[in-house]
């Protein structure tokens, strides 16, 4: 078993806002291997972003404040580590992908100019044209067309699936070991989205580096990722390998959206909707975080007073359920290797 | 470029046009120019028969316009009624030194405004923060002309007090001194204070809001993600876009700096353009007050003009639209 | 997918928390800024102290006492004497009076004024848009202090009325466009032509679904203009060719007493009044932002 090149230890993070404080992540733990892809999967609000913002050192602390945790890169704790060596990590050995385009580059400096400048940051001594030359290849790399000239035009001149291409660029410029790619397809067409998906794997199968894939798109998980975590409210709620996950998932929440998903295949009224709203992170009631909502608690008490800690059912599937067992059997209409349903 | 400021140039000459329009329209309204003179008992029906047919002031308006408009860019901006004088070398005289008052005191209004906006964005909440926020709310809330006022008296009792001549109170300079002499700076002193401390205010406000609105932009946690040192973020990335939006504040403010103008060259009677329209106008010399309307739009609109030129030198998205 | 008891009950109250009123929760955004309510309660206070002047003034305006002439600050004259003998803390609420009379005068029309032509140019847009709009960049192409000092000059004589209207039809250009804004954008809105689409006039929906939403900006944007006219109507005054002695106005206070600058409580009550006055409203008007424009938020969660 190789060594996770980053391993998160029961991370808290809270934010101070006018109406009290928010517990954005609640207690997560997870690790990533090199070379793989874990995707994170939740709703706005669940905490899925907050999580790898952490641990870059991007939260504003104010109002944001890490109450614990580890995150151990390389033998080292990012969470603990002074603020020059964190920004020798940032943009080189750990690199991030945003998930508008537009508002994420400078509009008032070139392409060339901003991707540059995330090599520059890291190799001061390597000369301009040799900077020029790299990032023009890594433009080419990742299908802009027309590099040389565009290296030299403005983020308004390019298209939303170019700005994004050049986004990705710039994060692997520099051979990052892990890949943070937040909600990379979501600012974007559903016919873009396909084609930043396929720069996206290329991108990880160049370099190897070990992605992380934050998305609500099920869809892009069932494409790309190995395994996967999916969060609710702050807190893990299942995780596992992803064919695993999408044929016989274990948690109610998990199900839930699943279910959401609108069938092809099938002729159906209705969509199916998780009925009821996300809680509030401000002073959660005790309990399952996912119980007002869960078709399988049905109101019992052990849903309302404990809280279901992440546990084991099987090898690499952990859930947090009271009453898992009982989701034994079920099979949803997903299927992660085919990337599409299968006929029920 | 080129061709955005030739369009610019092009648009601004019906502007123009206009407002001379709408000026020359609106005094003209308020009633006879000539009545003044009328009033006057040195004139006699014959001589006011006269300047009335020499300004055609038996005619309608609009035509009126066209022979105003024709007579002042011909004729040295044309003749005042009262003095029959031209007016063209008077306001070429209080031009120059308002530019001095005006010119000063926005560069160090600029300079002392960007500096504590940026400071004061940085450190949020802090000390500093709440000090410059309430002075530029007092400056908001002070009128000009209570502040030169103040100032005024506040030096006018030093001098009673203890014979000590720091700033002049009154006038532009003492007799043979130059322009640019220790002793004009004696003199323009409190009214460059008075217009800095009331500018200041908007210009630090403005450029606190601009840089605490692009520090938390996207680009900005982009640039931070990609490792950069944070001197390097606000230097590169914060300071020059939110520097852009407090171009247009400037250029917008020219007309303010103008009223401004009036009421520090009316406290500390210095011969200015203020002071001269205040004068004109409360002489009722309309051609004067006509004139002076028409070359303070000209300097407004070439202000406008220069602010949209900087404007899309430092923002490339508007060169091309 | 069972919906349980339970999650309905967890639904209805999500319904519940979203139907709660937008009002209660700008009021109580407002109340949280001590600072806008202390200013707003201080402003009520000097207002309200104008508006009965003839109650609370201990002398008349014009009351005329030349033995006590000249005098500084006292127990008997709060704020001193002029040369005449009149009590200038008398005075000054009578000016208080003017000046709190004419600002929320302007304040009113030219909200009124430029919420109607910002409503007829953002609803309609095209030419009547750009004619409108072409307009107000006339009038900010010029000084504003030089044109109103001219039309106070040549169409003012002095009279506080007419220089209130002067003054509001100079005013009403920023809200103009304000309002112009908020209306180019909700015209594109979805529910703006679901109305259009069920037969709804073209009035009614200016007013029942498109004038709410730029209530906020209109009461901030009212409220600043309160605290400009009344500065800018002092300046005015203070040149003489404003609102003009004998009429009591606190830039006429000022303009009599920057003859004597010994006499230094002339010019230091009024002019104090005057900063006291506009940096109250300044605070009002502030915090109201905030109340009612959460769009603009201090933390970013």
């Amino acid at each position: 078993m190789p060594e996770p090149v980053l391993l998160v230890r029961d991370l808290v993070v809270e934010f101070a806002t006018e109406d009290g404080i928010v517990k954005a992540v609640d207690g997560v733990n997870w690790e990533i291997y090199p070379g793989e892809v874990l995707g994170i999967v939740g709703e706005s609000g669940s905490g899925k972003s907050v999580s790898t913002l952490t641990l870059l050192g991007l939260i504003p602390q104010p109002p944001g404040r890490v109450l614990r945790g580890e995150a151990i890169f390389k033998g080292r704790d990012l969470l603990k580590m002074k603020k020059k060596d964190l920004r020798a990590i940032r943009g080189r050995e750990m690199a991030m992908i945003f998930q508008d385009p537009m508002t994420s580059l400078n509009p008032v400096l070139t392409i060339g100019n901003q991707l540059g400048e995330a090599v520059k940051t890291h190799f001061p001594d390597k000369k301009n044209d040799e900077v020029e030359a790299h990032v023009v290849r890594m433009m080419q790399a990742v299908g802009i067309p027309d590099s040389e000239r565009r290296y030299h035009q403005y983020p308004h001149e390019f298209s939303g699936g170019m700005r994004q291409r050049a986004m990705i660029a710039m994060a692997i410029s520099n051979d990052p070991a892990v890949l943070v790619a937040d909600e990379p397809t979501t600012a974007l067409d559903v016919t873009i989205q396909a084609q930043i998906l396929e720069v996206l794997k290329l991108a990880q199968e160049e370099t190897h580096a070990a992605t992380i894939l934050i998305t609500h798109d099920l869809g892009l998980i069932a494409e790309m990722a190995d395994r996967v975590i999916v969060m609710y409210a702050g807190k893990i709620v299942e995780s596992g390998d992803v064919n695993i996950i999408f044929a016989a998932p274990r948690h109610p929440y998990t199900i839930g959206l699943m279910d959401s998903l609108p069938r092809l295949t099938l002729d159906e009224d209705w969509l199916r909707p998780i009925p009821g709203q996300p809680p509030s992170l401000i002073n959660r009631p005790p309990g399952c975080p996912f119980h007002p909502r869960c078709f399988l608690s049905q109101g019992r008490v052990r849903c309302r007073t404990d809280e279901p800690p992440l546990g084991q059912i099987a090898p690499g599937h952990l859930t947090a359920c009271h009453f898992a067992e009982e989701l034994e059997g079920r099979t949803s209409h997903l299927s992660a290797a085919a990337g599409t349903e299968v006929a029920q | 470029m080129f061709a955005f400021i030739v369009r610019r140039l092009l648009y601004s000459i019906p502007v123009l046009l206009a407002t001379s329009f709408l000026i020359f329209t609106a005094v003209s309204l308020s009633g006879d120019p000539a009545a003044r003179l009328k009033a006057n008992p040195r004139y006699d029906q014959k001589s006011i028969e006269v300047i009335e047919k020499k300004y055609k002031l038996d005619k309608p308006i609009p035509v009126r316009y066209f022979y105003w408009l024709k007579d002042v860019t011909t004729n040295k901006l044309g003749t005042s009624l009262n003095t029959n004088q031209p007016i063209w070398p008077d306001i070429k005289r209080v031009m120059s030194h308002t530019a001095q008052l005006i010119v000063t005191s926005s560069i160090i209004a600029i300079l002392i405004g960007i500096m504590v906006g940026v400071f004061s964005a940085i450190r949020q909440y802090s000390i500093f923060d709440y000090t410059a926020t309430s002075l530029s709310f007092l400056g908001f809330a002070m009128p000009t002309f209570w502040l030169a006022l103040l100032l005024q008296i506040l030096f006018v009792n030093i001098y009673l007090k203890w014979d000590l001549r720091i700033f002049y109170t009154s006038g532009l300079n003492n007799p043979d001194e130059g322009a640019f002499s220790l002793d004009r700076i004696q003199h323009l002193g409190l009214p460059v204070a008075t217009l800095v401390i009331i500018d200041f205010a908007l210009y630090s406000r403005f450029m606190r809001a601009s840089m605490l609105e692009v520090i938390n932009s996207d680009y900005v946690r982009t640039a931070r993600a990609k490792g950069l040192a944070e001197w390097r973020v606000i230097l590169h990335h914060v300071f020059r876009n939110a520097l852009i939006p407090l171009v247009t504040v400037v250029a917008l403010n020219v007309g303010g700096l103008l009223g401004g103008a009036i009421i520090t060259e009316s406290v500390f009677s210095i011969d200015g353009m203020g002071f001269y329209f205040r004068s004109k106008l409360a002489q009722l010399d309309i051609y004067a007050v006509m004139a002076w309307l028409l070359v303070t739009s000209v300097i407004i609109i070439l202000a406008n003009l220069l602010a949209d030129i900087i404007y899309g030198y430092l923002d490339p998205r508007i060169r091309y639209s | 997918m069972l919906a349980s008891a339970a999650a309905e009950e967890a639904f209805e109250y999500g319904l519940e928390i979203k139907a709660r009123s937008q009002w209660a929760y700008a009021r109580r955004r407002f109340l949280r800024h001590r600072l806008a309510v202390g200013s707003l309660l201080v402003v009520t206070a000097i207002f309200v102290c104008g508006a009965f002047a003839n109650h609370i003034a201990p002398y008349g305006f014009e009351d005329v006492d030349l033995i006590y002439g000249d005098q500084g600050p006292s127990a008997k004259h709060l704020f001193g004497t002029d040369e005449l003998g009149r009590d200038y803390f008398s005075r000054v609420i009578y000016g208080i009076r003017t000046s709190e009379t004419v600002g929320l005068f302007v304040a009113g029309l030219s909200t009124l004024i430029g919420v109607m032509i910002g409503v007829l140019a953002g609803y309609y847009g095209g030419w009547i848009d750009n004619l409108l709009m072409r307009l107000t960049d006339l009038v900010l192409t010029l000084p504003a202090l030089a044109i109103l000092l001219t039309f106070s000059a040549l169409y003012g004589s002095g009279n506080k009325w007419r220089i209130a209207l002067i003054l509001a039809l100079f005013f009403w250009t920023g809200l103009a466009r304000i309002v112009r804004g908020v209306f180019l954008s909700l015209r594109e809105k979805e529910y703006v032509e679901a109305a259009k689409a069920a037969g709804a006039g073209d009035l009614r929906i200016m007013l029942r679904h498109m004038l709410p939403n730029s209530i906020g900006p209109i009461v901030v944007n009212a409220t600043l203009t309160v605290a400009q006219a009344i500065l800018v109507e002092a300046a005015l005054a203070f040149l003489g060719l404003g609102i003009q002695p004998p009429t009591p106005a606190l830039g006429v206070l000022v303009f009599e007493g920057q003859d004597l600058p010994q006499d230094w409580w002339l010019t230091i009550f009024p002019g104090l009044t005057l900063v006291l006055i506009v940096l109250c409203v300044n605070f009002v008007g502030d915090g109201l932002r905030d109340a009612l424009d959460p769009t603009q938020r201090r933390v970013r969660a």
